[in-house]
């Protein structure tokens, strides 16, 4: 079992739900998110005074997925948010040990 | 009395303490989100304490001396009304201070402008000063600066003797309020991080509604102040919103042309720039006098925010741009732009002096209450308040609350 971790431009969300969907995946859970990478921030004016914004909006994306599933879980995901401009995002797979369905008590693959 | 003109002051009432809220969320949305509810408070306690001292002292301060007596006299002897109507008892006995009026409705319009005058200032301190020392602050001013400046122009005092004109406050209301913020600003120093950390207003939407409220409000504001229901107040209505309206739309055109866009926050503050100006003009000047007016005040704000980077201090809100650089704007103009054949080289001469006089005045003073309240209670909240955020540390409250 893997955790896709995928952090995205809030923008391109709806593409990614459309298509983790085709893809057959069955769940996922977003969150709101700022940061900054070689994508740096911006510049905002307020009543002419300008201001630095560091952090860049950003969208985080963790899928749950088996691991059968996850090269074709991250193709689906890079498809839909690449455009080949710095702030594309980045894709993090990460191992996990074990998963509970709370309201069954089903343990590993099965609680997917 | 005339029912007409008693109408409609106590709906201009009505307007103008509507314009408080509105400046509350005007100035809410401007501070951090961590602030927004220490910013509120500032300014609706105005509502509460400004109130107790109007009726205490304050209007019999300004206006006792009309109450009963015989019509209107002036004399640049006139420095302060009485005390023989403390407690606002018995304003009814005498004669009105206005005809047709009575005189708890002079009073009570009165009233309004006292609380949302010193609410004004409350921008050049947002989100460090204390609470306590803010009320305080606000009804010692309210006493010792508002109410004789209100006699001096207003009660037949030494500014209206002088030929002084202000139809509805540019020195009473906005040159005041924006001398004591610069004042009040430079005593208490810049917000923590203020020039190195990025200080965004939270809410521009609430910004947006809060200058909708004071536009609307401002009706009642400027043709509230003919204190009839005739033709000046037609005229001053008519002003204000030609003002507004070319105020507004000139901010935009500037900053575009500066800085490549428009925005919300230009659109609201030239409008408050240009309502702002045709203060003082507003029964004065006829429709294209407020629009030479809305104009300049426009551009001429909008070049105005650039006054506390140069000198250095932190007028978070820029009340000395807006309310005494326009302010100023106006009570100049009006000298030239008066229509009926007041305007003229002369007028411009008594309307700087008076401009002079007032910035005096109220800069000398409100240096003393603020030297006084500094050394005694302190003005400014502590480190750790100001860091963490106004609302929270002195109010226990937050404004916004994300999760159940």
């Amino acid at each position: 079992m893997k955790l896709i971790i995928a952090y995205i431009n809030p923008y391109r969300l709806d593409d990614v739900l459309e298509s983790v969907q085709e893809a057959g995946i069955s769940g996922l859970t977003v969150v709101e998110a700022a940061g900054f990478g070689r994508q740096s921030g911006h510049q905002e004016i307020y009543r002419g005074a300008e201001y630095e914004v560091d952090m860049v909006q950003k969208t985080r994306i963790e899928i749950l997925v088996d691991d059968v599933i996850v090269p074709e879980a991250v193709s689906v995901i890079e498809a839909s948010v690449h455009t080949g401009a710095i702030g594309d995002g980045k894709v993090l797979i990460v191992d996990v040990e074990d998963v509970i369905r709370i309201r069954t008590g089903e343990r590993g693959p099965d609680a997917i | 009395m005339d029912s007409g003109a008693t109408a409609w002051i106590l709906t201009s009432s009505a307007l103008v303490l509507l314009m408080t809220p509105g400046l509350a969320f005007f100035y809410g949305g401007m501070v951090r989100a961590k602030n927004i509810l220490a910013m509120l408070l500032k300014n609706y306690i105005a509502m509460g304490v400004i109130t107790i001292v109007w009726t205490l002292v304050g209007g019999s301060l300004a206006f006792g001396h009309l109450i009963g007596g015989d019509p209107m006299t002036i004399s640049d002897t006139i420095i302060l009304g009485n005390l023989d109507y403390f407690g606002l008892r018995g304003i009814a006995d005498g004669a009105s201070i206005v005809g047709g009026i009575p005189n708890s409705a002079f009073l009570m319009f009165q009233l309004m402008f006292a609380i949302i005058t010193p609410a004004l200032i409350v921008g050049a301190v947002a989100e460090r000063m204390k609470f306590g020392a803010w009320t305080l602050f606000i009804i010692v001013w309210s006493i010792v600066v508002y109410v004789p400046l209100t006699t001096a122009v207003w009660g037949g005092g030494y500014m209206a003797e002088l030929g002084a004109l202000d139809f509805a406050g540019g020195l009473v209301v906005h040159i005041n309020a924006g001398v004591a913020a610069l004042v009040l600003a430079i005593m208490i120093g810049p917000r923590l991080g203020y020039g190195s950390r990025a200080m965004r207003p939270h809410s521009l939407p609430l910004t947006m509604l809060g200058a909708g409220l004071l536009w609307f409000g401002w009706f009642g504001f400027n043709a509230g102040s003919a204190l009839a229901a005739d033709q000046a107040a037609a005229d001053a209505f008519m002003a204000t919103q030609v003002a507004a309206g070319t105020a507004a739309t000139a901010w935009l055109l500037v900053e575009k042309l500066v800085n490549g866009h428009t925005t919300t926050l230009g659109f609201a503050s030239g409008a408050v720039a240009g309502l702002v100006a045709i203060t003082p003009a507003a029964g004065f000047v006829d429709p294209f006098g407020a629009l030479v007016i809305g104009l300049a005040a426009g551009a001429i704000c909008f070049y105005a925010l650039k006054i506390k980077s140069t000198f250095n201090f932190d007028d978070s809100l820029d009340v000395v741009a807006v309310h005494l650089v326009g302010g100023v704007v106006g009570s100049l103009l009006v000298g030239v732009l008066a229509v009926g054949g007041v305007g003229g080289g002369e007028q411009f001469g008594i309307q700087l002096i008076s401009v002079l006089i007032a910035i005096v005045f109220t800069g000398v003073l409100t240096f003393v209450i603020a030297t006084i309240i500094d050394r005694t209670i302190g003005l400014r909240a502590d480190e750790d308040d100001e860091q963490q955020g106004l609302d929270l540390r002195l109010h226990n409250e937050q404004g916004y609350v994300l999760t159940e």
